[in-house]
């Protein structure tokens, strides 16, 4: 019995692997004519998921902390237009620091509900997700505002490395950073001890209801980083980017083998998981199929790949 | 049950043991963690299926692959963890699962009420069945979780450690509904690492040890020693007496408590803890004892009242606090409290010593390693493996990670409250006498413990709580014995 567990965790936590691997495979073969493994369409499945690939790494920390963060979508979108807004009326710098602002502003709200209202962070983030999305809208009137400034464009999403996109080094840089935090710091511990029995780590001298604080904050700001990127790459600020981005971000996650009832979390298989899901994406939009049997498979994939990566 | 085998991937966990209950009986199932005990009520109750052996019932044989069969067969299990929905009633519990309907196919509250009523009546208990479990204590609970059993017509009931949270009373009221139940025939197996209570309630016993069957005896024909030589196999056990030190040799005191208050449960209460020294808190479960420890280490809001460390008053809020004034709290519920049982023993005790084993906030893994790997020697957790998640251990040792990652902050004063509830005899005289060698090193200790013989062998000065309040102050050497120290914590003066 207790072996039988070991194996099971095992391999559960090396599935991921073994998912990306055989649909890497599978699409190689199926969709070989359609160009699939061309290396400007590998790059391309890279420069699709980079903006997931950073919210999942702090989805990551939110998750294993027995919260989540259903608000990421909307804080992308917010601050892809408040950003341009702020570009185009003040400048450059005004416009990063407006962007970085709403991720703060959105976390220390979320954090403050959560962590010392105890509202569930379930309910507390679906709410923000409207409040982001709706304010987004109504200061552009639901219009895309273009953003002109090249600095901008090249820093955030748009600009290449030689021969790599830009993006890449914002979901590497993400990765590492996440991976050191959670596995090598005191933080990621007290992260991963709170979601792992809130009880035991008060008891311990762990701080709960800061780090509750702490990674919906961190959630937030990061959301605000990708919804940069999103007005980088696309070089406009618009309030839909970035919809059902958390999604995706939580299906990486879980993909990835972090335990959906925290205590556990694992950055590498979040980065995996992202790029399963934008090599789904991609494989499906190669094979031709309409928008809407997409949808329909990219779903099934996604619910059977989660529960098969589920930890009990 | 007869020559029952399993093995877990090639390790035999039971041995071709049998196991026969008689009709009407009250059968105690004894022996460590890890004997074997769980694994045969799992097989009976078809959770796992055994390898070889026969189980039989009323002479014909009968095969248990699940849950379902072996309620069907009328064994019921009364869980050590309640099993009991705590928004729904009483009645709707008893029935969960089996519920009275209506011509309409639609539940029927009143049938179910009405039949809830005569169940109870046939137990001799007064619950008002139409009160949700949740605002039950936790003997109704367990009784409850016994009315839920009979309903089911069950023949065969199994215990386990149903005591381990009832005060004295509670457990009367149980005996007495457990005696009802032999008399209408039904066999109760009952697990339990408490000799009183096996000795008060059963007839019979049997002692499992490392797989194997040691003995059946009648209990009217085997002493307590002889049960505990069967379940630890060591026949030297040294009974656990006390050294005998007298408070005289303590000078100063270094944590003095004055006038505590916490709501209604703890009453301007104060003493004094000298180095080295060990203090007992008795008294009965809800006499406040927990609250008070709760309080010193900050995770109730104190009321009233100063806690003052070598001389100086100190504020402590928060655990945070009282681990930066050098305390330490051993919980009484391992499982809620004390660990985090998805991950190793590893990160467990460097979850209490994040600060020390980090370099501005790096964790420091070199050091890290050294100190798991000390603490896991010092402290004898077997198996000694750091990165087994605490989950995959048995009870007692699993206590003792718990005070590995506690000793490994260095504290200088120990709180543990019931450190040895669900811990099997070989481990409880282990632990205290780590508590006897944390005292040693000149540590201060406060113990709560329910079990009287370990407060007497270790603590130098035993406070009795009742009521919230200190109504007794003894040095060690004013109680005679354990009746003598029972009389007190009763309230009964000679």
């Amino acid at each position: 019995m207790k072996i039988a567990n070991l194996k099971k965790i095992d391999f559960r936590s090396t599935l991921i692997y073994w998912m990306f691997l055989v649909i890497f495979l599978a699409f190689s073969v199926i969709l070989h004519d359609d160009g699939f493994l061309q290396s400007n369409n590998l790059l391309n499945i890279l420069r699709q998921t980079a903006t997931i690939t950073v919210m999942a790494v702090a989805m990551t920390f939110v998750i294993s902390a027995a919260e989540i963060d259903l608000s990421i979508g909307g804080v992308a979108g917010l601050t892809s237009v408040v950003a341009a807004l702020m570009i185009r009326d003040h400048g450059l710098v005004q416009g990063i620091l407006a962007g970085l602002a709403i991720g703060f502003i959105v976390g220390s709200a979320n954090g403050l509900l959560v962590a010392r209202v105890g509202i569930p962070s379930f309910l507390v983030t679906l709410g923000m997700q409207g409040v982001a999305v709706g304010f987004a809208a109504l200061v552009t009137n639901y219009y895309p505002v273009p953003i002109l400034n090249d600095t901008f464009n090249r820093i955030f999403g748009s600009g290449t490395i030689g021969k790599f996109p830009g993006l890449l080094l914002w979901s590497f840089t993400a990765v590492i950073i996440g991976w050191i935090t959670l596995t090598k710091t005191t933080f990621g511990r007290r992260v991963l001890a709170t979601g792992g029995n809130r009880d035991a780590a008060e008891f311990n001298g762990i701080n709960t209801k800061n780090i509750k604080f702490q990674v919906m904050l961190i959630s937030s700001v990061v959301a605000s980083i990708a919804g940069l990127l999103y007005a980088g790459r696309l070089q406009t600020g618009r309030y839909e980017w970035g919809a059902g981005d958390e999604l995706s971000a939580i299906a990486a996650v879980i993909l990835g083998g972090t335990s959906l009832f925290g205590g556990s979390g694992r950055i590498i298989g979040t980065f995996f998981g992202a790029l399963l899901v934008g090599l789904i994406n991609n494989g499906l939009i190669l094979a031709g199929l309409p928008v809407s049997q997409q949808q329909i498979i990219r779903g099934l994939i996604i619910i059977l790949a989660v529960a098969l990566a589920r930890k009990k | 049950m007869v020559d029952i085998s399993k093995s877990f991937f090639g390790v035999k966990v039971l041995d071709e043991v049998s196991f026969a209950v008689l009709p009407g009986e009250i059968h105690a199932l004894a022996g460590e963690n890890g004997a074997g005990k769980s694994t045969l009520m799992k097989i009976l109750q078809g959770v796992y299926s055994m390898d070889s052996g026969e189980i039989r019932i009323a002479g014909s044989s009968v095969s248990i692959h699940s849950f379902q069969d072996a309620r069907n067969l009328g064994i019921g299990m009364v869980f050590q963890e309640f099993s009991l929905v705590p928004e729904l009633t009483v009645a709707q519990n008893i029935f969960l699962d089996r519920e009275h309907k209506n011509r309409f196919g639609l539940f029927d509250e009143k049938e179910t009420v009405k039949q809830a009523h005569i169940v109870m009546e046939s137990l001799g208990l007064h619950i008002d069945v139409t009160a949700k479990v949740s605002t039950l204590g936790r003997a109704y609970k367990q009784l409850t979780e016994i009315a839920k059993a009979i309903a089911g017509d069950a023949k065969i009931l199994i215990l386990d450690e149903p005591t381990a949270s009832l005060a004295k009373e509670e457990v009367e009221a149980l005996f007495k509904v457990l005696r009802g139940l032999t008399s209408r025939g039904v066999s109760i197996i009952y697990i339990s690492h408490r000799m009183d209570e096996i000795y008060k309630i059963c007839d019979r016993i049997t002692i499992l040890r490392d797989g194997k069957r040691i003995a059946v005896a009648s209990l009217q024909e085997i002493t307590p020693n002889e049960i505990i030589a069967h379940i630890t196999g060591r026949k030297d056990l040294e009974m656990l007496a006390h050294d005998g030190r007298s408070s005289s040799q303590f000078e100063s005191p270094n944590f003095e408590v004055e006038g505590l208050q916490v709501g209604t449960r703890v009453n301007h209460v104060s003493f004094q803890l000298f180095p080295g020294q060990i203090l007992g808190l008795a008294g009965l479960m809800g006499s406040g004892r927990t609250e008070l420890v709760r309080a010193l280490f900050g995770l109730d809001k104190k009321d009233q009242g100063t806690i003052k460390i070598d001389g100086k008053e100190v504020i402590i809020k928060n655990p945070r606090d009282a681990m930066a004034h050098g305390l330490a709290f051993i919980p009484e519920d391992r499982r809620r409290q004390g660990l985090i049982m998805e991950h190793t023993v590893k990160h467990n005790i460097l979850s209490t010593n994040l600060s020390s084993l980090s370099h501005h906030s790096f964790l420091n893994f070199p050091k890290i390693n050294s100190v798991v790997h000390n603490s896991i020697t010092k402290f004898e957790v077997r198996p000694g493996e750091a990165n087994r998640e605490v989950r995959l251990f048995s009870g007692g040792n699993q206590q003792k990670v718990v005070i590995a990652k506690w000793m490994a902050t260095n504290p200088r004063f120990v709180l543990l409250d019931e450190p040895t509830v669900g811990v099997d005899i070989g481990t409880k005289v282990e632990i205290m006498k780590l508590i006897r060698s944390i005292a040693h090193e000149g540590k201060s200790v406060i113990l709560i413990s329910s079990e009287l013989p370990e407060l007497l062998s270790v603590c130098d000065r035993i406070l009795v709580i009742r009521k919230g309040e200190i109504a007794e102050d003894l040095n060690r050497n004013e109680i005679k014995d354990e009746d003598h120290l029972q009389m007190i914590v009763q309230g009964i003066h000679v």
